[in-house]
């Protein structure tokens, strides 16, 4: 017999829990959830948009009544959970029926606080919080004129904003001196109340509610000080404190919350608890995102799979009133040990504050223009040293050089037809159809419904705004540190340390012990754990998984729209020789080769040979001297050089010399991404050194060495790592650059946005201020380059791998 | 009716790897799981023909190596939100050989 789930409260994380649930484990329990409203579970962040009349009821439903049936879960809709007996392990209802549990989950959320006042349960007194509450305030202001809201934090002037759309006159009864003290500073909450009030909101600031005096129903609000306002609805929303009342009647420990631990046990371990009703950790939350990370923790524990703990979350806050960009997170007060970074343009009415702590960030407001919200909280979550970028960190990520999208990304006032994802052809409003037709919440789910950004994914960041900008509030949040995949919770680097440390070198072991998900991973773990086994092994041959890399890695070749192949043998330093060359056109003509092109990286690409022709063609380049390119791998590609002061008449150094002594080097490695050099002869930079993974600019005095650019889809300059020398330290420093981010980088990260991930500084800090760790990398990869420089087209031309390039049996019929 | 022809033993395809089988009427990719489950499927993804059997073989799925579609082995459909389907050949195994039979499974139009 399955074993038996109750919930007891049908809102946004007991929904979201057993989401995950049926996910991880479909058939693992039967469920039964009590619901106290009346209706399916509802997004209630985007009752807002509902009571500014911008959404319907019917728009922010998550699970409708179908839903529940086609998972077979038995929704007690409108049923209120009144007791629970712990021992005999049932849950008793409003109307006396039972239902029995082996598991239960508390999702009760929170009540809102109603300031006890002499005339707060006269009728027309409403808190902020359900469908039905919005239903009360619109038909208010259907009949009547006048609201008043008491309490000008977010839900306060959210609910504002609505009535006054809905044709009221809204007045803003605030405690405090300042709207939203705890998510703005001073500055930030005066823009914000010039804005409300040019559209008509009206406020009374440190004004002390004494009581709500009326007949039948509300007539005014009077103050501490005597005076008062007239009021024909008043709307509550000073706060919430979750509800624990039930879990408090039956013995369950409770504080401020229901006390749960990082598998979202409460102390009576059949009994879980998530969402707002919780004390994790001693803390409280009043946002989705935490609320989702507890569901997914619970649902995983649930599921018995047992691994995820939840540690709790950082959070930040949005207003959601249309035409008002706001946006906090963290400790924006700061203290005598921090310091504050501020923009401030009153007239444009933009304002920034960041405050850094031994420059990383530890909170931040803004307003007027958010867009670089979401990078400020990555910044602040992963606690990245700022210093790089410090100086113009307020300006923005367009600013950095590597958005590239920079203006783009102002989402909300792009046309619905404006292309997002070019990889894929996706729009931004088949990106918003899906999101709220399929109600998808993260980036995964928009790549999996839409395709957006899962190919080159240079438009996440558009997506990720777009998604933020659709649901509303804190959706987007990814969580603390991302996993590789679907297949694991856990990150790049704890599974690099676990290969080193336990010393796996066998994929499937390693999955096998970090608990994968999945039988044997996906594409995308799969060729990420064998670069992170090469990158550990180069010695051990067998920690290469030749089914765990793309096919052109397969292959050493690059597999073309039409199933064909393209080849192109390495070429020194763009040098070349007659003879290669009457090779090359020998075998163009003999494999009758349509296009040959010359390609960026200054050699010759052949294309569209069959597969089985691979090992043929590559006899003949061998035979004239030639190795393969690794124009196809996650490898080093080229490295590009200009004549120099061989013939130039303005070259300093001997750059095509150093080009091909680079490259000599370095061809051959296994790089978590393709990775390009160049050697310009000097600061004319004819090889376009300056936008490549490892740039050399000669100079007089010697030599400049550049790191971190791109001329991809976003283009990046390099930054300047150092001068030196002689052409010696240069192999060096080069070197031990490239071994750094073969060590630190996450597979697929170039190194443009790993030098934006963990600064310039950390490069600098191993690579020039420490020679004995620069001599060690660099000997780590002379090292690991022993095993990698055999030309892997020579041993297939010899018949190595034929089963990879022949047909198992060819049927004539 | 199926005539069964004799392709090769399971030795010649790596485990999580493909082989393909060519013939008039198109190629057809074999596909060895790491349980040495053997599936058989027209090689042209349902996207846009990309050759199936050069894709990475994960669970039963093998990922398009053109778009990353993942096509599931044992019905040949596309894994949603992706939508179409590639023929797939009856496979059995007798003893260490495989045999495929070239009359596509009923179910899929693409044959
Ligand atoms: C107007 C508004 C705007 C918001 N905006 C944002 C935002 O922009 N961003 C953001 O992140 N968050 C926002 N929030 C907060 C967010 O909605 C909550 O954090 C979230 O809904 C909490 O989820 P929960 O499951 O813990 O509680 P709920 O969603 O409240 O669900 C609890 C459910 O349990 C039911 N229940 C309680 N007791 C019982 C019982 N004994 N028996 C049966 N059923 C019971 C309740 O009726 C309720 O339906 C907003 C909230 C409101 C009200
Ligand atoms: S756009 Fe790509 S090209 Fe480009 S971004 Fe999106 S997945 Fe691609
Ligand atoms: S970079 Fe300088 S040395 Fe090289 S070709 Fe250009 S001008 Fe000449």
């Amino acid at each position: 017999m399955k074993e038996r789930l109750v919930v007891i409260g049908n809102g946004m994380a007991g929904m979201r829990t057993v989401e995950e649930l049926l996910k991880l484990a479909p058939d693992a329990y039967e469920i039964q959830v009590f619901g106290e409203e009346p209706y399916g579970n509802y997004n209630r962040i985007m009752l807002s948009p509902v009571l500014a009349g911008e959404k319907t009821i019917e728009e922010i439903m998550l699970n409708d009544l179908k839903w529940y049936e086609d998972n077979n879960i038995t929704l007690l809709k409108g049923k209120k959970a009144v007791d629970i007996d712990r021992k005999a392990r049932k849950v008793i209802a409003d109307d006396g029926s039972e239902v029995e549990y082996d598991r239960l989950l508390i999702a009760t959320g929170s009540t809102p606080f109603i300031i006890p006042v002499p005339g707060h349960e006269l009728a027309g007194v409403v808190a902020f919080r359900d469908i039905a509450d919005v239903d009360a305030m619109l038909e208010a202001a259907g009949k009547y004129k006048k609201a008043v809201v008491i309490g000008g934090g977010l839900l306060g002037l959210e609910a504002a904003n609505g009535l006054m759309q809905q044709g009221m006159s809204v007045k803003v009864v605030h405690i405090m001196d300042t709207l939203m003290e705890r998510q703005l500073d001073e500055p930030a909450a005066k823009m914000l109340r010039t804005s409300l009030e040019e559209r008509g909101m009206e406020f009374l600031m440190g004004a002390q509610t004494a009581s709500i005096e009326g007949k039948d129903r509300v007539e005014k609000v009077c103050f501490k000080d005597g005076s008062s306002v007239d009021a024909d609805i008043v709307i509550m929303a000073v706060g919430i404190r979750p509800n624990i009342a039930l879990a408090e009647k039956v013995g369950i420990h409770c504080e401020r919350g229901i006390v749960v631990n990082d598998t979202m046990q409460t102390f009576d371990p059949r009994v879980y608890a998530v969402g707002e009703c919780v004390q994790h950790r001693n803390e409280t939350y009043g946002l989705v995102a935490p609320l989702f990370e507890m569901g997914k923790v619970c649902a995983n524990h649930l599921a018995k799979h047992g691994i995820g703990r939840y540690e709790g979350s950082v959070t930040s806050t949005k207003l959601k009133v249309t035409g008002i960009d706001l946006f906090s997170a963290g400790d924006f007060t700061g203290d005598d040990t921090t310091e504050e970074l501020v923009f401030q343009d009153a007239a444009s009415g933009v304002y920034r504050k960041i405050v850094v702590q031994d420059n990383k960030i530890k909170g931040t407001v803004m307003y007027g223009d958010t867009i670089d919200g979401t990078w400020y909280f990555d910044l602040m979550r992963d606690q990245t040293d700022i210093t790089d970028f410090r100086s113009t960190i307020l300006f923005g990520q367009a600013h950095l050089g590597d958005s590239g999208h920079g203006d783009d990304n102002r989402v909300a006032s792009m046309s619905d037809t404006a292309e997002i994802c070019g990889c894929n052809g996706v729009c931004k409003g088949d990106i918003v159809s899906a999101i709220t037709e399929k109600k998808l919440f993260t980036l995964d789910d928009v790549r999996a419904h839409t395709k957006a950004s899962s190919s080159c994914g240079s438009c996440t960041g558009l997506v990720e705004a777009l998604l933020a900008h659709t649901v509303g509030g804190d959706y987007s949040v990814a969580p603390h540190l991302k996993p590789i995949c679907a297949c694991t919770d856990h990150t790049h680097d704890e599974v690099r340390a676990v290969i080193r440390d336990k010393n796996f070198k066998s994929i499937r072991e390693l999955q096998q012990f970090m608990e994968w998900k999945t039988s044997d991973g996906c594409p995308k773990c799969r060729t990420a754990l064998n670069y992170y086994m090469v990158c550990q092994w180069p010695e051990t041959h067998s920690a290469d998984d030749a089914q765990s890399r793309f096919i052109n890695e397969r292959a050493h070749a690059n597999i073309q729209k039409d199933g064909t192949y393209s080849v192109i043998p390495r070429m020194w330093g763009g040098g070349t020789t007659p003879d290669e060359l009457r090779a090359i056109a020998d075998a163009a003509e003999k494999f009758n080769i349509k296009t040959v092109h010359v390609t960026g990286g200054q050699r010759i690409g052949l294309y569209g040979l069959k597969k089985e022709e691979l090992p043929v063609i590559w006899k003949d380049l061998n035979d004239a001297g030639m190795v393969s390119g690794h124009a196809y791998g996650k490898a080093l590609r080229t490295v590009k050089t200009c004549v120099g002061k061989e013939w130039c008449r303005f070259g300093t150094q001997d750059s095509t010399h150093l080009g091909v002594e680079l490259e000599k080097m370095t061809w051959g490695s296994w790089m978590p991404h393709k990775f390009k050099l160049a050697v310009s002869g000097c600061p004319r930079n004819c090889a376009e050194a300056t936008i490549k993974d490892f740039g050399v600019v000669c100079v007089d005095s010697g030599y400049e060495l550049h790191v971190g650019g791109n001329g991809g889809i976003k283009v990046r300059a390099t930054d300047f790592l150092c001068a030196v020398t002689t052409e010696e330290e240069a192999m060096e420093y080069s070197a031990a650059y490239i071994q750094l981010y073969r060590e630190e980088a996450h597979y697929l990260e170039r190194t443009a946005p790993w030098i934006e991930r963990v600064g310039l500084t950390h490069i600098k800090e191993n690579i020039v201020d420490d020679a004995e760790n620069r001599k060690q990398l660099a000997e780590r990869f002379h090292y690991s380059q022993q095993f990698m420089q055999d030309d892997p087209w020579e041993a297939r031309a010899n018949g190595a791998q034929q089963h990879e390039f022949n047909a198992i049996k060819q049927i004539n019929a | 009716m199926s005539d069964w022809i004799e392709i090769g033993t399971l030795n010649d395809i790596p485990q999580l790897g493909a082989r393909v089988v060519t013939s008039d009427n198109g190629n057809i990719a074999v596909f060895r799981t790491a349980e040495d489950k053997v599936f058989a499927i027209k090689d042209e993804c349902p996207h846009k023909q990309g050759p199936l059997s050069q894709g990475i073989v994960h669970g039963d799925r093998v990922a398009c190596p053109l778009h990353d579609w993942k096509i599931q082995l044992d019905t040949g459909t596309a894994v949603a939100p992706d939508e179409g389907c590639a023929a797939t050949y009856p496979v059995k195994m007798e003893g260490n050989k495989i045999m495929l039979s070239l009359k596509p499974n009923e179910g899929c139009p693409n044959q």
